[in-house]
């Protein structure tokens, strides 16, 4: 069946079996496979999507359910191509991932957490990546980025560019 | 081997991850992201016995379908392919991507269905119908290690895979002569590294070219000779894209028989075809579970706390199959004594069959377990004598100018400082008033408690353990590789050999090769060429990339360095020895230079200039060989690993007596692993070890009933640590140089999982020592520690409250 989504900002229009989920939906028909397949079972998080800015579990809900909400992924994050936004910049900076399965949850659970809450404590944080399963970092890294983020956030700070230059010569 | 003297530019400085960057975007590419025009898609037909004859298979209702195009069983495979490899040497124990003829655990896979979509294949996979005969069937270690429980390959007359004893040291004298002697069993219970991307693959046949194309989540050494030899191909028909990234591993994505089905049925179709497990097929059937060991110890020691020999029986259940599972009993042979003096060791490795789910190796390679018996033996000694389990350790230390420390096992330790690292976290944790903090909360009527742990990370594997467990296997290297490409307009391109889970694989070759050539590690190209393209590697297992990559990197960019001299010297006109690299610059002793730019146009363009019988062009390659790795085993001996880290754990855990809910409290770490390469990626690998040992003490097992059903088969039964459960941890780092390798460096891939969970399994007995109660087994759920707390007695009933 045809159902009308609204996407990064974009309405798409896209045509699905009711059973489809949200989760297969946007990786499938839509191509943003940013948005990852974990459990599909609504515990790991892997499959965070903001829907009106609320993180849920895109493999808990079909694509027919999503009509009318603005639905963000991690491909909506960034400002532009090649230049982060400010939580992302602060996951490298503090290395909050390793293989990187996680991390479009896991910025997404920040940035609904940091749109709310300016100045998260630690426990705030914890709860608010608590749905989020990551398996490789023990957390610890992924707090700091988001407290990092926060600060930065809050001094209306812009991330210093990313030193990756590829305009300089070698020598 | 050289360590590096002067100050290092990028090397152990604090530079971003550059792999980060496209993952913080969303732009990994993960096997699932691959979509191929055409592709097919598997689900599987799961058994519903733990053993079974399969009488009959009937795909009709299946095949009848719109968009079905392929039932296919193990009796069709097993024609077309190899039996999958085993580690020992065990022919009647045949495996097979599918259940030939019988099912040997409950979830095992019976048929593989094939569709246009996963969702029809689901939908098909229930309308095939199996008929089965019930058989005989074994889950416990201990049954099946009797002579008469029901063997699992009744072809190979036994359950029992591997039984051997060794005995290193004068082992009966020791424990003659010893003051006093102690036995226990602990039981680690069975748990996996479960990642967050459960496996998968896709493969493409091109029978025109006669190549098959292999996308998969894979952290596996010799992958694709393994598919070739088991498609009956040549190994050049393979071809694996190692540009995949893979979503967390930690030793488990090794699924070779997934990948074997996939590519038969890429071939018998004409189509690509994927198959990517579901979370239920993950944890059922990935083949993908840890070790499940039972440690019977017993411990000689004198009465001032020296531990003077050990006898450890050590009983793992691998599940219905072999594979690779029983050498994670021969790991733990290379740090067998742990930083500790012992003189002797008997050690029973036994390693049997079961109708669960087949074992597959999982960070640590065993050591982990290992670390949990032997910690759990000091911390008994010192309970027995009444001494501090901080000071026994002390006593037992090998000390730092006893290295190179040969243990009795085979395996020389490289370097290390334990009593200094011990020292360091002390006086960070502020052990007094840790220790006043216990005992306040002893007096608020909680159970408090503090662990300890020391232990190894035994580090840049060579496999070692092959030959030692298996007479005919002649394994002397575990090679790794590095190839380095400067193009003519300057730029640096290098390589790494296998897929990556998250390790910052990239980031360690970039930054290698950027100290060496001195040019900023971020202008480096990082490539994974496909493995028809590349140098050999043995993936990144046992701890052994910085070791083995960044080695074979620095090797590299040392020869591109070398030339790049050589080119500078002759052009003008000076001996080599008197030309200065700097920068990328070549300067002379009376002060002239070459640049850069000048060399490389010189060694792309200009062969006329360049010295007598140079090659032209600037690229180099280095295959590594593993320090160390150069004899085979001797009398039961044998050099395990090159290098060994050290981590020392010091944790305070409280539990309200009422809830038995562990809370921890207070986690310090020191961590030594030699020069570090990446800190950010070494913090975090300790992090994550941690969270992962935190897991397997307290939250995770794959838990089967009496019936052979796995239990645990979803994340709301089998519990993963999230952010509530994993504590902040304080590091505390030191650097004991190896003097093996290239830049100082040891391995941290597995470390804080070598020893949280003896560290966490200590501080609990420590709180419940009061009540006269040991824990023993892991995991340590919630449920038991109450349990056991209730029926101990009296601190406090449910009816004072």
């Amino acid at each position: 069946m045809s159902v009308e989504l609204k996407v990064n900002g974009r309405a798409v229009t896209v045509d699905v079996e009711p059973r489809t989920t949200l989760l297969d939906c946007v990786r499938d028909e839509l191509g943003l496979k940013g948005t990852h397949a974990g459990c599909e079972h609504g515990v790991c998080g892997a499959c965070t999507v903001l829907l009106d800015g609320q993180p849920t579990r895109s493999c808990l809900m079909f694509a027919v359910q999503a009509d009318g909400y603005e639905i963000t992924t991690i491909e909506g994050v960034a400002p532009q191509a090649g230049e982060l936004d400010v939580i992302q910049d602060a996951f490298c900076e503090a290395h909050g991932l390793q293989c990187g399965f996680c991390t479009s949850g896991m910025i997404l659970a920040a940035r609904s957490l940091l749109e709310r809450e300016a100045s998260p404590t630690v426990e705030d944080i914890r709860e608010a990546i608590s749905g989020n399963i990551c398996r490789c970092t023990g957390y610890g890294q992924i707090i700091e980025a988001i407290q990092l983020a926060a600060e930065r956030m809050r001094g209306q700070n812009a991330p210093a560019s990313p030193s990756l230059s590829r305009t300089e010569a070698v020598r | 081997m050289n360590a590096v003297e002067s100050k290092t530019k990028f090397v152990s400085t604090d530079r971003r991850v550059r792999e980060d960057r496209r993952f913080v975007v969303g732009r990994g590419r993960y096997v699932a992201d691959i979509d191929l025009p055409g592709m097919l898609h598997v689900a599987l037909v799961a058994a519903q016995h733990p053993a079974a004859r399969i009488v009959s298979i009937d795909a009709s209702r299946a095949l009848a379908l719109p968009g079905v195009h392929k039932v296919l069983t193990g009796a069709e495979l097993v024609e077309a392919v190899n039996p999958l490899m085993n580690g020992l040497e065990t022919p009647q124990v045949r495996r097979f991507p599918l259940a030939v003829g019988q099912v040997r655990y409950a979830g095992e896979w019976v048929a593989a269905v094939v569709a246009d979509t996963r969702a029809l294949a689901e939908d098909a996979a229930e309308r095939v119908k199996v008929e089965y005969e019930k058989l005989g069937f074994v889950i416990d270690a201990e049954e099946a290690y009797t002579p008469q429980s029901t063997p699992v390959h009744p072809e190979h007359g036994s359950n029992v895979l591997l039984d051997k004893t060794f005995v290193w040291g004068e082992v009966e004298r020791h424990f003659a002569e010893a003051d006093q002697q102690l036995s226990f069993r602990v039981v680690w219970g069975r748990n996996s590294t479960v990642p967050i991307e459960t496996f998968g693959v896709v493969a493409s046949w091109d029978p025109w070219q006669e190549v098959l194309d292999v996308w998969a989540s894979i952290q596996m050494p010799k992958y694709s000779d393994q598919i070739a030899r088991s498609l009956r191909l040549p190994g050049n028909s393979i071809r694996v894209h190692q540009d995949v990234d893979v979503g967390g591993s930690y030793g488990v994505k090794r699924g070779i028989k997934h990948s074997v089905l996939v590519g038969h049925l890429a071939r018998a179709l004409g189509r690509p075809v994927r198959l990517i497990e579901d979370r239920l097929e993950n944890m059922r059937a990935g083949d993908a579970h840890g070790p499940e060991r039972i440690f019977d110890v017993d411990v000689a020691f004198n009465a001032d706390g020296i531990v003077r020999s050990m006898k450890m029986r050590a009983l793992d259940n691998v599940g219905a199959y072999a594979g690779r599972a029983p050498f994670q009993l021969g790991k733990p042979i290379g740090a067998i004594v742990g930083p500790y003096k012992i003189e002797s060791v008997q050690y029973q490795a036994i390693s049997v069959t079961t109708n669960k789910t087949v074992q597959e190796a999982v960070r640590g390679f065993g050591q982990a377990p290992t670390n949990y018996a032997i910690e759990t033996a000091i911390d008994r000694v010192a309970e027995t004598l009444g001494l501090d389990r901080i000071e026994i350790r002390r006593r037992n230390f090998i000390r730092h100018d006893e290295f190179p420390y040969l243990i009795p096992s085979g395996s020389t330790y490289d370097s290390g400082d334990y009593h200094t690292v011990v020292d360091k976290v002390l006086a960070h944790a502020g052990y007094d008033d840790l220790v006043a903090e216990r005992d306040r909360l002893r007096a608020e009527g909680m159970l408090a408690g503090i662990g300890i742990a020391a232990c190894l990370e035994p580090s840049g594997g060579n496999s070692s353990f092959e030959p030692l467990l298996n007479d005919k296997n002649t394994t002397s290297t575990w090679m790794d590789s590095c190839r380095i490409m400067v193009d003519a307009l300057g730029t640096v391109t290098a390589t790494v050999h296998t897929t990556s889970s998250g390790q910052g694989h990239e980031t360690l070759v970039a930054t290698v090769v950027g100290e060496v050539l001195q040019i900023d590690p971020d202008l480096i190209r990082i490539v994974r060429p496909d493995t028809l393209s590349s140098l050999p590697s043995n993936s990144p297992v046992g701890s052994r990339m910085a070791i083995m990559l960044g080695g074979a990197a620095f090797k590299a960019a040392e020869k591109v360095k070398a030339k790049m001299v050589a080119i500078a010297a002759h052009a003008m006109g000076v001996p080599i020895e008197t030309a200065n690299y700097v920068d990328g610059t070549v300067r002379t002793a009376d002060g002239r230079e070459m640049a850069w730019e000048a060399i490389v146009n010189m060694a792309h363009r200009q062969f006329h200039a360049l010295p007598e019988g140079m090659d032209p062009g600037l690229a180099s390659d280095h295959i590594m060989q593993v320090p160390t790795g150069v004899q085979l085993p001797k009398d039961d001996k044998v050099q395990m690993y090159p290098c060994h880290s050290f981590e020392f754990h010091l944790i305070l855990v409280a539990i309200d007596p009422l809830l038995g809910k562990p809370e921890i409290r207070r986690y310090v770490i020191g961590h030594d692993c030699g020069t570090v390469i990446n800190p950010h990626i070494v913090r975090g690998m300790t992090l994550g070890g941690i969270a992962h040992g935190l897991g397997a003490a307290l939250l995770e097992e794959f838990a089967y009933d009496a019936e052979g059903q796995l239990l645990t088969q979803s994340f709301m039964d089998y519990l993963l640590p999230s952010s509530h459960e994993v504590p902040d941890v304080e590091i505390v780092h030191h650097c004991t140089p190896s003097p093996l390798t290239v830049l100082g460096q040891k391995g941290s891939g597995e470390s804080g999982y070598l020893g949280s969970p003896a560290a966490i399994s200590g501080a609990i007995n420590d709180a419940v020592r009061p009540l006269g109660i040991h824990f023993t087994r892991l995991p340590m759920r919630i449920s038991a520690i109450s349990d056991a707390i209730a029926e101990a007695g009296p601190t406090m009933t449910q009816e004072e409250i």
